[in-house]
């Protein structure tokens, strides 16, 4: 699949599919026939951003590699909504063992087929933002520093929805949770410094690393297809809108995800070997605020009294995101 | 191949010539010298098509093995101690998974303190994991054990731990019968997964199962495991047959018939005891050893059987329960129960104190007499634990 | 394989679970208005055709437009394209060039030589229509298509009425108009030219079922200016019928044209072709308030055509107008301003507007008529049973488009008459705003601006002024199109979908809701582009 973006102006890049395209240039999630690697039936909740990024990038993986894939699954939401006793959602080869061990899991499926002399086979790892920045943050740099040939997708909700939306090392600064509640001076998340996963990957220099939201199909499905093509440790951080944690309406998870990479607050990029190589523009910038305000985790910087200090502090979070990775390019600022 | 060998070395040669596909591990004393060894193996292309992984803890290793094993992949890794506890949520995930890996625990204490050497805190902790525990007397038989160790597990679709005494046996150079390549090779075969991680069949394993079948799940793998005490007895008698020695069963008995006071054991202290137990009887004493080499699943009938003609039983730990006692002993009176059996507990060798045969001599005198009490601590320098615990107390 | 119990499961078991059970909403795919298709004085289904057109069905494209209008490379030039006023995709970057398009389309049919098949059964009813214009000729082409004979009347030569006697044709070359009239006369439709129809009663007894007048509004209006003897006076509509019959006024070297219309603009550029080394317009109002389309007003100005906005003609002499300066006052009315200018002048032109000529109709005098037009009824029928009325002389918008929507709304109900029933029209009033589209999906694209004759050499000839879309340039323009409120298979609903939910039925075929696992998230409804789903309460 072709990752230059097709001028296509009726529906842009931007749909899911165009009958006037060429096959090859559709969207694989258009094809009647893709896998659905997450089928019909599993328990996530209305709008389940990880329902659906799960399904893009694995359906992505399986076109990528014929079919030919094993995907490993942290515990979490997509592994209790997909595989409670005695219905399985998935379609495609698939194991689950513990919270904190997906990658290294991963690192065992990846060798025992190397043994085995079957390479064609290829190895995903995945989980959320818990089983990925936190508790299973050890195994995932021993992948990475090992250049496993493995590629982890992090489908990160920005806390641990699973057991009730308590607060993770990938919950933003001032993000209501049950354990960051709306309370006291300092409402929310605590401003830390943040664990930025995607340049903690970078830093292990491995082969491909990269972030996509659900709110761009065609992007993360280039980078999935992309990153099969390269052998070693990859690395995909997939924003996904919850719902549930984020109060937000079910119908607006994708628009969510799109006003996050528009207002800068999630950058979308691309590194190989260590190296940032390409980031997508934003194209209609907006301000944070667009992108808070839909949500009742922020709700307690909106009212009793508005918190325009807080808001002004995740706008210069947002601000420093498009300058360090050129998010508003000459087109885009122009238009 | 008789060779005169450091123990670890002969494990490490012994699983090479399983053909494990993939080993995983990280170091922690006294396992290093096994995971050297395969990695120099592996490294000079002695064993080939096997991955060996140097991962970054021992939750990693397990977790690795874990990945390996469900993708059918012959599967190995050892550790000890501090790191069995730290890969512990993945030893009970990998039994729980039916998982046929294979786990050398070169036993060693557990700290605070820390203490690098050897007693069976640490297997002993995993008892109720789901792993088939068989213990080591001697390094001929720890490297027996593992050939037998990876039969038992893949028919069984259950993990094996092996567990020989960390320095007493993995440091120590003894001769060794190696067992030859082609003697594996017929004793066995290549490995057939149960279930397999494979994408033109695919599965999904690991499911989440509710209250409404995690009992059966459960009462399965408690039926599973006690198979095991059929399996394990007919794995040895065919390693018998193929390699010419004996090694590996459930129990081992020495001098038990017609002994009124058996001593029960696990590892290598048995070979201490035999010793004191051989002295004794030449001086006329009824005493007799059982040897425990199955722990999980216990083999109670065998066990009540070899001691239904003893008045007492003496049983010689290396780890207990804080608070209560032994450990081995709750099993052994499970198999004395309804008979009047006397059962003495005695704890020797915590953290690595020699477990001398003049203590054992003078214990087991005692013992005879029924002149001791339920709960020993042998060597207990008893006068200054309890001047310490008088001080503790007093402020 | 040997699964062990629970814990390893067989892939795909999940079906079994319908999830739809938590549904308390669910998702329905509609057809909404598309403002383009409802601001179309001819009714046609614009988005469809464009949709059509999209993929290179150029044929199909046609014929689904024709459905509704006989003459797209004639709209293609003449319509002021309403549809474009209000397309919804004006506030994202441009309106779509859907007039451009239609011109392509119709051309293209033309070139392809593509007809227009007879009807496969006759009615037996015979249906007079009086007046070959724009409505006229839609009311023939929708009866003949409906199998009744069509007898077309018309007074002068040549069909086309304002088409062809009021529009030069610089703007619409006479074999596009001969063309596309061709094509119905090919349908069987008699056309009786050069006949007046005196009599519309004597007409019914000569065995027509019914009677469609569409004599249009062929007399200027006079406006009363003091002139001398000697003062050259035309109107519009005399100058421009004598061009198109090839009798060239004498208009002399310098022209003004008093009015602020279309006409006006038509003639002035027409003079301007004939030799007239200065046309000026002299207009009461000011651009904004001329009824004057104003892509017309913006051609004239760049082929040199003058305007004085704000001025009236006060008297014409033999070689000068006076003129007097207006101002506009609060209300925006003009008023005059007791300021004067003379302006050179070798003939006046008057272009103030027509009114309908009902002495052609002879003594058919007892049809109601109302301040000079002729009132009709929801079926365009006039005060006579059998006998129906379109086009310029009914109260509407005098334009060929609103004439053909005439002729179009008159067929059927002359149809549905002459078969005893009444014709229903479903009114589709849910009209798509632009808010209710998700314009994320659509990509910024420029209308692509027609290339133009360069306007120094257009004023010589009347050659065409405004060029076609060659085809990339019209597949461009079509694919612009947002397809509000009605499914384009851009395949969003089918991607989105968390739970699998959407079916995708295949080609030109659209989706269906797996109602057995739709959750009703919603998420398809906010990320269909062209709100062609909404949220309805289940059960």
């Amino acid at each position: 699949m072709s990752t230059t973006p097709i001028k296509f102006y009726q529906v842009g890049s931007f749909a899911v599919g165009n009958r006037l395209l060429s096959a090859d240039d559709r969207s694989i999630q258009s094809d009647p026939d893709r896998t659905n690697a997450l089928t019909s039936g599993h328990r996530a909740c209305q709008g389940c951003g990880e329902a659906l990024g799960a399904r893009y990038a694995l359906d992505a993986a399986m076109r990528a590699t014929n079919e030919k894939i094993i995907a490993v699954n942290a515990t979490g939401c997509l592994e209790v909504f997909s595989t409670p006793y005695p219905e399985s959602s998935w379609r495609i080869a698939w194991l689950h063992s513990l919270f904190g061990n997906a990658p290294a899991v991963a690192t065992g499926v990846a060798a025992a087929l190397k043994a085995q002399g079957k390479s064609d086979i290829r190895v995903i790892g995945q989980g959320g933002d818990g089983a990925t920045v936190d508790i299973g943050f050890g195994a995932l740099s021993g992948m990475f520093e090992r250049n496993d040939d493995v590629l982890y997708i992090c489908y990160d909700n920005e806390a641990y929805m699973n057991t009730g939306v308590q607060r993770s090392g990938a919950t933003p600064p001032a993000a209501r949770t049950a354990t960051t509640q709306a309370v006291g001076e300092n409402p929310g998340n605590v401003f830390g410094q943040g664990k930025n996963l995607p340049r903690i990957a970078m830093a292990h220099e491995i082969p491909y690393v990269a972030t996509a939201t659900v709110a761009d199909l065609r992007d993360l499905e280039a980078k999935v297809t992309k990153a099969m093509s390269f052998r070693g440790a990859r690395y995909i951080h997939v924003l996904v809108p919850c719902p549930l944690g984020w109060g937000s309406a079910s119908c607006d998870t994708i628009k969510i995800a799109r006003l996050a990479t528009q207002s800068g607050l999630f950058p979308v990029f691309e590194a190989e070997h260590g190296e940032v190589v390409a980031s997508t523009a934003i194209r209609h910038r907006v301000d944070v605020e667009e992108y808070l305000k839909l949500q009742v985790r922020y709700s307690h910087l909106f009212s009793p009294k508005r918190r325009d200090d807080v808001i002004t502090h995740l706008q210069s979070i947002a601000d420093k995101n498009i300058a360090r990775y050129n998010l508003i390019s000459d087109e885009s600022a122009s238009s | 191949m008789l060779r005169q060998v450091e123990g670890s070395k002969a494990v490490a040669d012994t699983v090479a010539a399983c053909r494990p596909q993939v080993i995983c591990a990280y170091p922690i004393s006294p396992q290093t010298h096994i995971v050297e060894g395969l990695s120099q193996l592996v490294k000079n292309g002695e064993l080939q098509n096997c991955e060996f992984i140097n991962v970054e803890s021992e939750f990693a290793a397990m977790s690795v093995a874990i990945g390996a094993s469900a993708t059918g992949a012959r599967t190995y890794t050892a550790t000890a101690s501090q790191g069995l506890l730290y890969m512990v949520e993945a030893v009970f995930n990998a039994s729980g998974l039916g998982l046929p890996i294979v786990m050398t625990v070169a036993n060693r204490a557990i700290g605070a303190p820390i203490n690098i050497w050897n007693d069976h805190s640490d297997s002993m902790s995993q008892r109720d994991s789901g792993w088939i525990q068989i213990y080591a007397e001697t390094n001929q038989e720890a490297a027996d054990l593992h050939v037998q160790a990876f039969r038992i597990a893949e028919e069984l679709s259950l993990p094996v731990m092996v567990c020989m005494d960390g320095f007493i046996l993995t440091h120590a150079y003894e001769r060794v019968d190696v067992a030859e390549q082609e003697q594996v090779d017929q004793f066995l075969p290549p490995y057939a997964p149960r279930q397999i991680l494979d994408p033109s069949n695919p599965v999904s394993i690991g499911a989440m199962v509710g209250p409404e079948a995690f009992t059966e799940v459960k009462y399965m793998a408690h039926m599973k495991t006690l198979s095991a005490l059929a399996v394990i007895p007919k794995v040895a008698k065919d390693f018998e047959i193929i390699f010419g020695r004996s090694s590996g069963g459930l129990i081992r008995r020495h001098k038990t018939l017609g002994a009124q006071t058996i001593v029960i054991a696990l590892g290598s202290v048995l070979g201490t005891i035999k010793d004191v137990i051989d002295e004794m009887v030449a001086a006329d004493i009824a005493i007799g050893v059982l040897g425990i080499i199955a722990f999980r699943p216990f083999p109670t009938t065998e066990v009540r059987e070899a001691l239904s003609q003893a008045k007492r039983v003496i049983v010689l730990e290396k780890a207990f329960q804080v608070g209560v006692g032994g450990i081995v002993i709750d099993n052994v009176r499970e198999a004395l129960r309804g008979t009047n059996t006397a059962a003495y507990t005695v704890i020797a060798g915590l953290g690595g104190r020699p477990i001398t045969k003049q203590s054992l001599r003078s214990y087991f005198d005692k013992a005879v007499n029924d002149q001791v009490e339920e709960l020993t601590f042998l060597d207990l320098d008893k006068d200054l634990a309890d001047a310490e615990l008088a001080r503790e107390a007093g402020r | 394989m040997e699964k062990p119990f629970a814990i390893t499961l067989s892939v795909n078991s999940s079906l079994a679970n319908h999830t739809g059970s938590w549904r308390v909403e669910k998702p329905e795919y509609v057809h909404r208005m598309p403002p383009c298709n409802n601001a179309c004085p001819a009714g046609e289904n614009i988005q469809n055709w464009l949709y059509i057109a999209e993929d290179g069905s150029y044929e199909a494209a046609w014929r689904a437009l024709i459905a509704e209008n006989p003459f797209p490379a004639i709209m293609g030039r003449v319509c002021y394209h309403p549809c474009q006023s209000v397309c919804n995709r004006a506030e994202l970057d441009e309106a779509v060039g859907i007039n451009s398009v239609e011109r392509f389309l119709g051309d293209h049919a033309i070139e392809k030589g593509w007809k227009i098949p007879a009807p496969a059964i006759e009615s037996g009813h015979k249906v007079l229509v009086i007046g070959a214009g724009p409505a006229g000729l839609s009311a023939a082409y929708h009866l003949r298509s409906m199998g009744h004979t069509v007898i077309v009347r018309d007074a002068t030569h040549a069909p086309g009425g304002m088409m062809r006697y009021g529009i030069p044709k610089y703007r619409l070359p006479r074999e596009v108009l001969d063309a596309e009239i061709d094509r119905i006369k090919d349908m069987g439709v008699i056309f009786e030219m050069n006949t007046r129809v005196d009599d519309v009663h004597e007409a019914l007894n000569e065995g027509f079922s019914a009677v469609f007048l569409a004599i249009g509004a062929q007399l200027s209006k006079r406006a009363y200016i003091p002139a001398s003897e000697a003062a050259r006076i035309l109107d519009a509509i005399t100058v421009l019928h004598d061009v198109e019959d090839g009798n060239q006024p004498l208009l002399g070297r310098k022209v003004v044209v008093y009015g602020g219309g279309n006409t006006a603009m038509d003639v002035a550029r027409t003079a301007k072709r004939l030799g007239a080394e200065e046309a000026i317009i002299v207009y009461r109002r000011t651009r904004d308030k001329a009824p004057a389309n104003d892509e017309e007003i913006t051609e004239a100005l760049e082929e040199g055509i003058l305007v004085k906005w704000l001025s009236t003609v006060k008297h014409a002499g033999e070689n000068s107008l006076q003129i007097e300066k207006m101002a506009l006052d609060a209300d925006g009315f003009p008023q005059p301003t007791g300021e004067f200018e003379t302006l050179e002048a070798d003939s006046l032109i008057l272009a103030l507007g027509q009114e309908v000529d009902f002495s052609l109709l002879g003594n058919s005098a007892d049809l109601d008529t109302k301040d000079g037009l002729m009132p009709v009824d929801s079926t365009m029928m006039t005060s006579h049973p059998g006998i129906f009325a379109g086009g310029d002389m009914i109260p509407a918008d005098r334009t060929v488009t609103t004439g053909v929507g005439h002729g179009k709304k008159a067929a059927r109900n002359i149809d549905a008459w002459l078969r005893k029933t009444s014709f229903e029209k479903i009114e589709n009033k849910d009209i798509v705003t632009f808010d209710q589209l998700n314009t994320w999906y659509y990509t910024d694209a420029p209308h692509v601006v027609r290339e133009r004759l360069e306007a120094t050499r257009r004023a010589k000839d009347f050659s065409e002024v405004v060029k076609g879309l060659d085809e990339s340039n019209a597949l461009y323009e079509a694919r612009r199109c947002m397809s509000c409120g009605n499914c384009f298979e851009c395949d969003n609903c089918f991607g989105v979908c968390p739970d699998n939910a959407i079916i995708k039925l295949g080609p030109g075929k659209g989706f269906e809701i797996n109602l057995d696992y739709c959750k009703g998230c919603g998420i398809c409804v906010s990320e269909c582009p062209s709100s062609s789903i909404v949220m309805v309460p289940d059960k």
